[in-house]
């Protein structure tokens, strides 16, 4: 067990360093690419917070977790009661731990950070909940009493889950529909295995079915069953039924053998599980030289899995700077440290195709940054007369998606904003009562933990609903 | 898990499965479709619903052993399962509630166009099925179709029917006047050719499109087609779109993107190594 250590003893820990797989190495495998913090490292770096009253951290989560709390416990080397607090307040741990961008949330609030490097509450959450998940030494909370309300929750995904876990702890009748065949949402088949391993998901999944929440999987609701038809048999609903249609960039060769949206791509190889060569039975095109088009999440986790599949040159084509890009900044490190080529400053014309409509390269304009635009960011322009070729067999297209109608076209009493997303109240509460919404069907793109935490608050919200 | 209850051969490489699938032979209608995974690890394919029976809560799949996948799902027999089937996906057909329609099948999409004709048929629109195949054996939903209109049937041999394509009966049906609408359900270079050739009659030509597709809910966007110089999602803007707008170059063009892993696949196949998939 620690000693209690001064906070001048605090400051003079430095960041510990998560131990990863080396990266030229990873860049053949699909394996995590973090190993995850040993219980010595844990300690170290749980010795670093400074233990604030007024902790910042809390209010940079979009799930409020108690950090200063689970990470005094893991300082104390009490896993177990840090295990109890964090799962307490967030329902996938394993998940957020791996996914989340803390340098924008907790670790961007740590007060650490000011002055040098902020806690590593990312790592230490991971830590946590994979030490929870390996040892099962969690007591799990006695059976609710049940309350006989029965509430569907329509999309298996991060929002999902994470309300489903809730509302079954409040002792509600919880029944998911997932679309897929399999739950998971985005866990499964967009995030790759390198980042978030699907036994991880799996094991959540499992926690979920034995507190007693249902999962139905191929259930498309907007087609299987609409909203009214469910209404009928739920006393509330909550639709978290994702972010939908990919958007493409609207170029000449858009539609040419070998581009793809990532949303395709990554569920080629992530869901139907074209990265065990082997099991899988769906085809992914294995291309030589990659583009992928975006500077997000997601196009980061297309461009690794491109290089992982054996691409000798997988690139990231970015209108603008490595500062701008929207990706967590460990997954841009990762990359580059995978040999990722970075095109900046790159924006495509038109995709190019040989006679037989195979992609052969990418017609892209030189950009450079102008005045900031509204968003804040530096505003991207043309270079004049910079246009350039650049060679490639493999388009993967990562700029975004928009709202999928197959819902809300039938059930056109949902109020919906101009761009299609499902419209709240306050409460998460859509124009239907008892109807509720959350994750990306709401947002637009949004991330895994803001998914979740509007899953957490719905289900606040549900259940003082239900007990009106 | 979706039981087998039925099977049938309907050509040489064609089999009917009809399955248990309770919500979905409740709701569905013509023209919609549904995305089967035969088993843990088998890829996820579109199928039409050829039929269904609501009491018996069972649909009808009719499937062409083509590839890997395919001959896996006809290899299941009676009493084995299905372990997934979502739907029903996709647009149900625009139905004409009188008049004339003429309904055209090519191969395997005979199945796809029989739904059709069945409802028309109910409504009272007179239906001409056009239905063609390589020969006798070839072809399927004969006697089904005759309960729904005049049958004409066409072979490459001749050896059943009349002797030539689709499009030379097809052509007869609309010359002779009065057709209202036309349904072409079958491998893209039959729609294509039905397509131009109803053109300058100008009546309205609906085609079924069968593109790769992964999850059927619009999210992986592998579906897209082009309708009218437009990119539309088959899997949720279709899959029956207007014949005379579909770009049907791209469509048979970016079928082909698999062709050299599904020859492989299906090679592997017939070595007896199913385990090697790519």
């Amino acid at each position: 067990m620690a000693t209690q250590l001064s906070p001048k003893e605090r400051m003079q820990i430095s960041r510990q360093t998560m131990p990863e797989q080396d990266a030229t190495v990873r860049s053949g495998n699909f394996k995590e690419v973090n190993l995850g913090f040993s219980e010595q490292l844990a300690l170290l770096e749980a010795q670093r917070c400074l233990q604030c009253k007024q902790a910042k951290c809390i209010q940079g989560c979009p799930v409020m977790t108690d950090i200063p709390k689970f990470v005094g416990l893991v300082a104390q080397g009490d896993f177990a009661g840090a295990a109890k607090s964090l799962l307490g307040d967030n329902a996938l741990p394993c998940i957020s731990g791996r996914v989340c961008p803390q340098e924008e949330q907790c670790e961007g609030s740590c007060i650490r950070g000011l002055k040098g490097q902020p806690v590593a509450i990312g790592y230490l959450e991971r830590f946590v909940a994979d030490w929870a998940r390996n040892c099962g030494a969690v007591a799990a909370d006695e059976a609710p009493a049940p309350t006989g309300k029965k509430v569907a929750i329509v999309g298996a995904g991060p929002a999902g889950l994470t309300a489903a876990g809730e509302l079954a702890k409040k002792g509600h009748d919880v029944t998911l529909y997932e679309a897929l065949h399999k739950p998971g949402g985005v866990l499964v088949y967009g995030i790759p295995e390198f980042r978030l391993p699907k036994a991880i998901v799996a094991a959540e999944v499992e926690r979920l079915t034995q507190a007693g929440v249902k999962i139905e999987c191929n259930v498309v609701i907007g087609r299987t069953y609409t909203i009214p038809e469910l209404q009928e048999q739920f006393d509330a609903i909550f639709i978290a039924n994702g972010a939908g249609l990919p958007q493409f960039m609207n170029v000449p060769g858009e539609n040419f053998k070998g581009v793809y949206a990532a949303n395709e791509y990554l569920t080629r190889v992530n869901l139907m599980e074209a990265y065990r060569k082997e099991e899988g039975s769906t085809p992914v095109l294995i291309g030589k030289k990659v583009a992928v088009v975006g500077g997000g999440n997601v196009a980061m986790d297309a461009v690794r899995t491109a290089k992982r599949l054996g691409a000798e040159q997988a690139m990231i084509v970015y209108r603008r700077t490595k500062e701008e890009m929207p990706a967590r900044v460990e997954e841009v490190h990762h990359a580059a440290a995978e040999g990722v080529d970075f095109q900046l400053l790159v924006a495509p014309l038109e995709v190019i195709g040989d006679e037989k409509r195979w992609v052969t390269g990418l017609k892209c304009n030189r950009m450079e940054l102008g005045e900031p635009d509204a968003s804040g960011r530096r505003r991207p322009q043309v270079v004049p007369g910079s246009e350039f070729v650049l060679e490639c067999d493999t388009v993967v297209v990562a700029i975004g998606t928009k709202a999928n109608p197959l819902l809300t076209a039938t059930c056109p009493e949902l109020k919906l904003n101009k761009w299609g997303n499902i419209e709240i109240d306050e409460n998460g509460m859509t124009s239907l009562p008892g109807v509720f919404a959350g994750g990306d069907i709401v947002r637009g793109a949004a991330t895994v933990i803001l998914a979740m935490g509007d899953g957490k608050r719905a289900a606040a919200a549900i259940n003082g609903y239900l007990n009106q | 898990m979706h039981p087998i209850l039925a099977k049938k051969q309907l050509s040489p490489n064609v089999t009917r499965l009809d399955v248990q699938a309770t919500r979905i032979a409740e709701i569905k209608k013509p023209g919609q479709f549904v995305i089967v995974r035969a088993a843990e690890g088998a890829e996820r394919i579109p199928l039409t619903i050829a039929d269904a029976d609501p009491q018996a809560g069972t649909i009808s799949l009719v499937i062409q052993a083509v590839g890997k996948s395919t001959k896996e799902l006809v290899a299941l027999e009676v009493g084995e399962a299905i372990r997934d089937v979502s739907g029903p996906l996709g647009h149900p057909t625009e139905l004409i509630e009188k008049g004339k329609a003429l309904c055209i099948g090519g191969g395997v999409g005979t199945a796809v166009v029989h739904p059709i004709a069945k409802a028309l048929a109910a409504h009272g629109v007179q239906v001409v099925s056009v239905i063609g195949g390589r020969s006798k054996e070839w072809v399927i939903f004969e006697e089904e179709l005759q309960k729904c209109g005049e049958v004409i049937v066409c072979t490459d041999d001749g050896s059943h029917g009349r002797k030539g394509f689709v499009t030379d009966a097809a052509k007869e049906v609309l010359e002779k006047g009065g057709v209202d609408i036309v349904y072409a359900v079958g491998p893209v270079p039959m729609m294509r050719a039905v397509a131009n050739l109803t053109r300058p009659f100008g009546v309205h030509t609906i085609v079924s499109l069968n593109p790769v597709m992964v999850d059927g809910t619009g999210m992986c966007g592998g579906c897209r087609v082009d309708v009218g110089g437009e990119t539309k999602f088959a899997c949720v803007d279709g899959p029956e779109f207007d014949g005379h707008l579909v770009d049907f170059e791209l469509l048979w063009d970016r079928l082909g993107t698999y062709r050299e892993f599904e020859q492989r696949a299906a090679s592997a196949c017939a070595d007896g190594d199913c385990r090697i998939r790519k």
